[in-house]
């Protein structure tokens, strides 16, 4: 090798901390440009009549994105009775039982659901729930529960595992029951990890639009009912923002910002969470 | 059942037995604590059960997705054969399926987008877990970071529709390319390079800090320099996690849905270079799944769906495999 001068390899040293340094900020701009542009363009839309009325037809101005928000809402409390019980469960099973057979292919398939497109949940949610029961705002849950598992699951054994062995010991020798001592000593002491799992788990489906494409579907009216089509917030953006009415675009835009500040909230709900008991996640 | 014994010393409480009262409500309660003891043996048992059947419930769901997708696909690869996987023509109209423009589609921008994205992704591993791994800026990064993750893609595809396209337009029109429309494989290439950088970043970032300081120090010790250091050491050190994370990250960019079906144009035909108009796979599937109406075409577009999942699965447990092996090394 040959040999370079000190200064060569000094600056050579420095220029490369600099263009680390500009290459990893370069990443911020396009963030910013995107939450402003957002911000910009929905704060002007957003008023009451807009959160309390629902999309008047082509022609009319006004309306607003009531039954979006209702629908969002209602579809991510149903996905998350779903998934929340089951997620937990499959968690407490998998960091129970670390070396049985089931245990590794459970854990398998966890892996492989994290990494399942979305759209391939909405085909197989369409042949689950549409096709017996038609489009309705419950199919439209069970994919978005579907997506939901995986994340749930993943940090409630993450947190379980962590937590000392003598714990349950102390618990089993005292006589409690096995269901006991998960639910009253194992539970308890991990439920901040197992509470921002949730959280982000939320976060992360609340913008998911491919999955509703063919389950949720949409509807212009209003409705409380979960075995109906349903708007949602993400699939209200999509429809009105590939339209070709500017009327219909300012309400899409007015949508964008109120789905960016919720998901916002929720992962910083999230942090704050994680930050306040240490939680690794 | 008086079980003392009066002369012999010995007390109700030295005994090792639980002496119930003759009376009704003794009996009563002490069958009360037998049923209830039981009880809980028998409820313990339907839980460990129950938690076994949960688990089994994960390899269900997805062993019942993938022959969902099988079953469904099956007319499609019954009537189509393997030429379905490159016949260059996707017609529905004349019954005409071939998936290659969509193939191609997906690999042109999900690599277009990788190429972009990866030395940002790198710079902010490097940046975060070299240079400054503790203070207010790092932290700042990260969170900033963090939240490009958690921005929905509807959104992303929505800013890109109304400010990326018309800015690729202009450029377009500057370099000469015939027919500037903005949209299209370029501008999908540029929202998925955004989207897909945490991915490969927070993962780059904790492969580097796993470097054992020794290595580094030692490498010090010796006179080099942190660049030196950086492209000798930790990198070698960690080329295999940042692999991994570049890996994962172009799974995410395979199956990315919302994004680039509102700004890669929805055409059919082959694209002819990076600037042209395609679909994707998951973007072919968005548009067209609901206004199928023929069982072939159906069963085509799932058949997409399938291929996608394999690839997909397929990347992904090759990415954790590499990770878990990083990790326990």
């Amino acid at each position: 090798m040959e040999i370079k001068s000190v200064k060569y390899r000094i600056g050579k040293n420095y220029g490369f901390k600099v263009l680390v340094t500009i290459f990893a900020f370069a990443c911020v701009v396009p963030l910013l440009f995107i939450l402003f542009y957002i911000l910009e363009q929905g704060i002007t839309k957003i008023n009451w009549h807009f959160l309390v009325n629902i999309p008047k037809p082509v022609g009319e101005t006004g309306g607003g994105i009531a039954n979006a928000l209702i629908g969002t809402i209602l579809i991510i409390l149903c996905a998350s009775v779903i998934a929340i019980p089951i997620g937990i469960l499959a968690g407490i099973y998998l960091s129970e039982n670390k070396k049985s057979r089931l245990a590794y292919w459970s854990r398998l398939c966890v892996d492989i659901l994290q990494g399942v497109p979305s759209i391939v949940i909405g085909i197989v949610a369409y042949f689950w729930m549409v096709k017996p029961l038609g489009f309705s705002a419950l199919s439209g849950s069970v994919a978005l529960a579907i997506m939901m598992l995986p994340i749930i699951v993943r940090s409630t054994e993450e947190t379980l595992k962590l937590l000392p062995a003598s714990l349950q010991e102390a618990a089993f020798a005292l006589g409690m029951p096995f269901h006991r001592v998960i639910f009253k000593v194992v539970v308890p002491v991990g439920i901040s990890g197992i509470l921002s799992g949730v959280m982000l788990s939320i976060a992360r489906i609340t913008g998911e639009t491919a999955p509703l494409l063919f389950t949720a579907f949409g509807s212009p009216y209003l409705n409380f009912k979960v075995w109906k089509p349903m708007e949602s917030l993400p699939h209200i953006i999509f429809t009105y923002a590939t339209s070709a009415n500017d009327e219909w675009k300012d309400l899409a835009w007015g949508a964008s910002l109120i789905l960016l500040v919720w998901v916002l909230l929720l992962n910083i709900f999230t942090k704050l969470i994680t930050r306040k008991w240490k939680v690794q996640l | 059942m008086d079980t003392s014994v009066k002369n012999g010393g010995i007390t109700r409480s030295d005994l090792p037995l639980r002496v119930i009262n003759s009376t009704p409500e003794g009996i009563a309660k002490a069958k009360n604590r037998i049923r209830r003891s039981f009880r809980q043996i028998r409820t313990e048992t339907v839980f460990r059960q129950a938690l076994v059947i949960i688990g089994l419930l994960m390899v269900i769901l997805v062993m019942g997705i993938l022959l969902t997708l099988v079953i469904k696909s099956m007319p499609s690869i019954k009537a189509l054969g393997l030429k379905y996987l490159w016949g260059k023509t996707w017609d529905p109209v004349q019954d005409i399926y071939g998936a290659a423009p969509f193939l191609l589609g997906t690999l042109i921008s999900s690599f277009l987008a990788l190429v972009i994205s990866v030395p940002f992704s790198l710079a902010i591993a490097i940046f975060l877990g070299e240079y400054y791994p503790k203070g207010w800026l790092p932290d700042f990064l990260k969170n900033a970071v963090e939240l490009i993750a958690a921005v929905p893609s509807v959104i992303y595809g929505f800013w890109a529709l109304a400010v990326l396209v018309p800015i690729v337009r202009t450029f377009e029109s500057h370099i000469g390319v015939l027919a500037p429309i903005g949209q299209g494989i370029f501008a999908s290439s540029l929202v998925l390079a955004v989207m897909i950088i945490p991915y490969a970043a927070s993962l780059g970032r904790s492969m580097i800090q796993l470097v054992p300081s020794q290595l580094k120090e030692a490498a010090y010790g010796l006179g080099a320099t942190r660049w030196e250091v950086i492209r000798s050491v930790v990198l070698p050190y960690t080329k295999s996690g940042l692999f991994a994370g570049i890996l994962l990250s172009l799974g995410r960019a395979l199956g990315e849905t919302m994004a680039v079906t509102m700004v890669i144009g929805n055409t059919s035909l082959m694209p002819h270079s990076i600037f042209a108009l395609g679909n994707t796979m998951a973007s072919v599937i968005a548009n067209e799944f609901s206004e199928a109406d023929k069982p072939v075409y159906v069963s085509a577009l799932i058949e997409l769906g399938l291929v996608l999942f394999l690839v997909t699965v397929v990347i992904n447990l090759i990415g954790k495999k590499i990770i878990d092996r990083f990790t326990n090394d």
